[in-house]
């Protein structure tokens, strides 16, 4: 489409502002796929009309306070990405203009003391920890906190797990097909530890030698995908550098994280860290692209046979492009039965902090991403994100009996595991 | 503003929206090289508020067009600057599915697929199938007469639509047509059909259903040149023959095609020609026997069939996408949408490529051949100067050749804004004056999607009377 943006103003990110805007042909395809559009029903809650809308503001015409709501109501799913025929690269465009806006904006108060909540804690595990057993004390008192900061409180575990200290390398078993380190995850680290654990089991399996950093940092993702540039920069900067070169690949587990890395070259463009983290983002990979790519181990049958409906992360599915590796991992076990739900593409409604800051939105997505899940009548449910993870165990609570949320490796590990 | 006063009582401020970064969204339908602000957009969600927006636009003498999903490529859903648009997204129910009577009632913002997938557990779909139909909805195919691939075998729009519920322009609500497909007198529910939104809003439409084909086999023909292609297509329809669906497709529109879903079409082919043919069993087995013959014969140098539904739908999914995957190739481009006589498409295939020879121009062939339905994609920059301007005029000698070809310069997408300067090559002035008093009897203050269709700016229309020029050149008389 046609544009009089002035590029020259946008600095090192003009290629992400503009490619979108350039590409985009206003056909519509990508609107059936927009979790937004599907329940508020009007174009300027879908992908086509914030192309449009980000287009008006770069150009000038509309002041970026204006714009703020459609852009907050973005889910950053990249549904849009899959769906798009004319290869609009929505993903970059919607990451690289909120920053810009993040800058831009005022925010109010209650909105600035959430964010610096979330993203002063989540990323950190410890203070994730604490944060979650004080968020329990503060469940009783919820009656007279704002309202802003309710769900937030909804989503709090009811326990936590007990801590797992993971070894810093962890041996291969068998011969030694290659080495990888391993992105702990933040949240991921307090929430489900047993995600790792069961990484490193099934890498190890399969010949893999894991190396986990101790002195690795959160992939800054949570802050990158809300514009929250600077506080992403500090954390990824630390994860750059605690990554040694040797390595094979940096394995992600969290949709999320992979995909958060893969826009480095975004969150870098212009710093002097840019080449080295265009490097580690080529290098990264989600754990079932980098099984798939090696060629898993066959594993041996589970004790008894088990039906496992697999959710497509966003992060996975539309921004890693990555549908077929666990489906072929899972297919692995011969008697595992793959069962597909009705609408994959539509988000579940946690993307990120999103199931915080639009309560009931992401309820909604919840909800009927429940009901497809349970449609297909299945034992497990099986997915690669840990956001998707907490979004859906919550969501499917309601019913009775609700099938247990498993990452895919733990699914792997498990059958594995009855070996030893 | 009074109007705005009385939409602000009508509407809470979530669907009515009057600021710039609210209406920018609305601002272009699929050819975005046409643009313009409304006054106001609103989002109606029952009949009622339907029918009461255009009583207040009568009222206050205000346009006002109705807008669907914004997927016309004709600038038929472009915004008539300061007038209201009416979305209709939210009118988006399925009233009844009556799979013992074949039909379904729906209100006019369901989207076209989704009647396919409600009436699919009863064995039944809704035939005509545009490239856009995951997403266009039922009012826009009303009022465009909008068709498909397959729609060489069932008819456009209008041949599936048994009633309508419609508000004229004047607020009056009108149901025209019935639930059976054999009424005595005039044609009303085909009547309102391809008004492009000239007569007001439909509200309401009774969609006829068809029992979903037995059986399918669908058919890669590749070819070494686009002729060829267009050739077999007239061989295989004078055979007799009658496939569900004939569409073609040239290299550059199956490399996008590519690009963007990985089809897996052939790789060296410069014209491909996909034919599927259906229904029964026995009877798809006979005429693929049948099929295959011809092809040969028309010199194609491969074949291939789809194996299973999944390689069928991929086969569809890359034809489908192939306008929107043509942005992969080039910023900007205008589709045409020209019709010419079967008999004639390989000779117009061939001008085609010359005068895009002498223009320089890239152009992108992928259409309906069956009903000899051209979609030919002007690739042009717009942000180089006069480039818009060169790939317009190509656009116009390539649809006054398919007038003297005997075709027509619209098969589907309309008339909207674009080729409203070609009317008076197709329609004498006397034609295009009897159109106009038949809008002006439905909508006398011209305030539905004014603008668009007719040639001109909405002067006084023209009053020429006399005789129809075929009658001058002797071809027809009153007697
Ligand atoms: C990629 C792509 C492929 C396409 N392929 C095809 C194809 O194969 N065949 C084909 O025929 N078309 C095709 N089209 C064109 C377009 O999709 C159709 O014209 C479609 O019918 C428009 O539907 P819409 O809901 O988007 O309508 P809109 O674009 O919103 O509106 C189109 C016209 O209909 C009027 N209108 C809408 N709703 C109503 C209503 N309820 N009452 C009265 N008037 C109304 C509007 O005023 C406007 O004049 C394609 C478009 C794209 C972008
Ligand atoms: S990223 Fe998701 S929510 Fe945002 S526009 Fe795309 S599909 Fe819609
Ligand atoms: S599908 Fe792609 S090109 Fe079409 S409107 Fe959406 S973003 Fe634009």
């Amino acid at each position: 489409m046609q544009h009089v943006i002035d590029k020259k103003s946008l600095g090192p990110k003009v290629n992400a502002l503009t490619q979108g805007v350039e590409a985009c042909v206003h056909c519509g395809f990508c609107l059936p796929t927009c979790p937004t559009y599907d329940t508020l029903g009007a174009e300027i809650d879908s992908p086509r009309g914030r192309i449009f809308l980000m287009k008006e503001v770069l150009e000038g015409s509309v002041p970026m306070e204006e714009a703020l709501d459609p852009i907050d109501n973005c889910l950053g799913c990249d549904a849009c990405v899959t769906a798009c025929p004319s290869g609009v690269e929505y993903d970059h465009l919607i990451t690289a203009f909120r920053a810009k806006a993040e800058k831009e904006r005022r925010k109010p108060l209650g909105r600035r003391i959430l964010r610096s909540m979330i993203l002063n804690t989540l990323p950190y595990p410890y203070k994730a920890r604490l944060a979650f057993k004080m968020g329990k004390l503060a469940i009783p008192l919820s009656a007279i906190l704002p309202k802003s900061l309710k769900p937030a409180l909804g989503l709090l575990p009811r326990s936590l797990p007990a801590k797992d200290s993971i070894p810093e390398i962890y041996p291969a078993k068998g011969e030694k097909r290659g080495r990888v380190a391993l992105l702990a995850g933040c949240v991921q680290q307090v929430l489900a530890p047993e995600i790792n654990r069961a990484s490193l089991e099934v890498l190890s399996a399969n010949g893999i030698e894991t190396f986990i950093p101790r002195d690795q940092a959160c992939c800054g993702a949570l802050a990158l995908h809300t514009g929250v540039e600077k506080e992403a920069r500090k954390t990824a900067r630390q994860l750059i550098q605690s990554i040694p070169e040797n390595m094979d690949a940096l394995i992600t587990n969290a949709a999320g994280c992979g995909s958060g890395i893969n826009e480095y070259s975004i969150l870098f463009a212009g710093e002097k860290e840019e080449s080295e983290a265009r490097t580690l983002a080529g290098k990264t990979k989600d754990i079932s692209t980098y099984l798939n790519e090696i060629g898993l181990l066959s594993p041996p049958e589970l004790p008894k046979p088990l039906r496992v409906v697999y959710h497509d992360a966003c992060h996975l599915a539309h921004a890693q492009k990555e549908r077929k590796a666990p489906r072929l991992l899972l297919n692995a076990i011969s008697n595992l039965s793959l069962l597909e739900p009705p609408d994959w593409e539509i988000c579940c409604g946690s993307a990120g902090i999103y199931n915080i800051e639009k309560p009931e939105l992401a309820k909604q997505l919840g909800q009927t991403k429940a009901q497809n899940l349970l449609s297909t009548e299945p034992d497990v449910v099986a997915l690669g994100n840990i956001g998707c993870m907490t979004q859906i165990e919550k969501h499917l609570e309601s019913y009775e009996s609700p099938p247990p949320v498993l990452h895919t490796v733990q699914i792997l590990a498990s059958a594995y595991n009855q070996d030893s | 503003m009074e109007l705005l006063y009385a939409l602000g009582k009508l509407y809470p401020s979530t669907r009515l929206f009057t600021r710039k970064s609210q209406l920018v969204a609305y601002e272009s339908d699929g050819l975005t090289a046409f643009r313009a602000e409304p006054l106001a957009v609103v989002v109606p969600e029952s009949q009622e508020e339907v029918i009461e927006t255009v009583r207040l636009c009568y009222q206050s003498q205000t346009p006002f067009l109705a807008r669907g999903s914004g997927t016309s490529l004709s600038g038929g859903s472009m915004p008539v600057e300061g007038g209201i648009v009416i979305t209709l997204n939210r009118l988006n129910h399925i009233l009844r599915m009556d799979p013992e009577n074949r039909l379904a009632v729906v209100e006019t913002g369901v989207v076209n697929l989704k009647v396919s997938q409600a009436a699919a557990p009863h064995g039944l779909y809704y035939a005509p199938d545009p490239s856009s139909q995951q997403i266009c909805t039922i009012g826009g195919n009303l009022a465009f007469n909008s068709g498909g691939a397959h729609c060489l075998k069932y008819g456009m729009t209008a041949n599936h639509v048994l009633g309508i519920k419609a508000v004229l322009a004047d607020g009056e609500v009108v149901e025209l047509g019935s639930e059976s497909a054999d009424t005595v007198g005039p044609d009303a529910a085909g009547f309102f059909c391809g008004n492009e939104g000239l007569f007001g809003v439909a509200l309401e439409a009774t969609l006829r259903l068809t029992p979903k084909p037995q059986r399918y086999c669908t058919v890669l023909a590749a070819y070494d040149s686009l002729e060829k292609a267009g050739h077999a297509v007239s061989v295989v329809v004078e055979s007799g023959l009658l496939p569900g669906a004939m569409e073609i497709m040239d290299r550059l529109s199956m490399d996008a095609a590519e690009a963007a879903v990985k089809a897996g079409y052939p790789k060296d082919a410069q014209g491909l020609l996909i034919t599927e043919l259906e229904g029964e069993k026995e009877a798809v087995e006979e005429d693929f026997k049948q099929l295959l013959f011809l092809i040969e014969k028309t010199g194609a140098y491969e074949t291939r069939i789809a194996k299973d539904e999944e390689e069928r739908l991929m086969i569809w999914k890359g034809r489908k996408s192939a306008f929107s995957a043509v942005g992969q190739l080039s910023p900007d481009y205008l589709v045409q949408d020209g019709v010419v006589p079967r008999s004639r498409l390989g000779e117009a295939l061939a001008k085609i490529k010359e005068y895009s020879k002498e223009a320089g121009i890239a152009v992108a062939n992928v259409f309906h051949a069956g009903d000899g339905n051209l979609h030919p994609l002007i690739m042009f920059d717009g942000k180089k100067d006069g480039t818009l301007e060169r790939a317009e005029a190509l656009a116009g000698r390539i649809l006054t050749m398919c007038v003297q070809m005997g075709g027509s310069i619209t098969g589907e997408h309309g008339v909207g804004v674009e080729k409203k300067k070609y009317l008076p090559e197709m329609f004498s002035e006397i034609d295009i004056d009897c159109m106009k008093r038949v809008r002006r009897a439905i909508d006398p203050l011209e305030i539905a999607n004014p603008g668009k269709l007719f040639p001109g700016g909405e002067a006084p229309a023209l009053t020429t009377h006399g005789a129809h020029p075929l009658e001058k050149a002797g071809i027809i008389s009153r007697e």
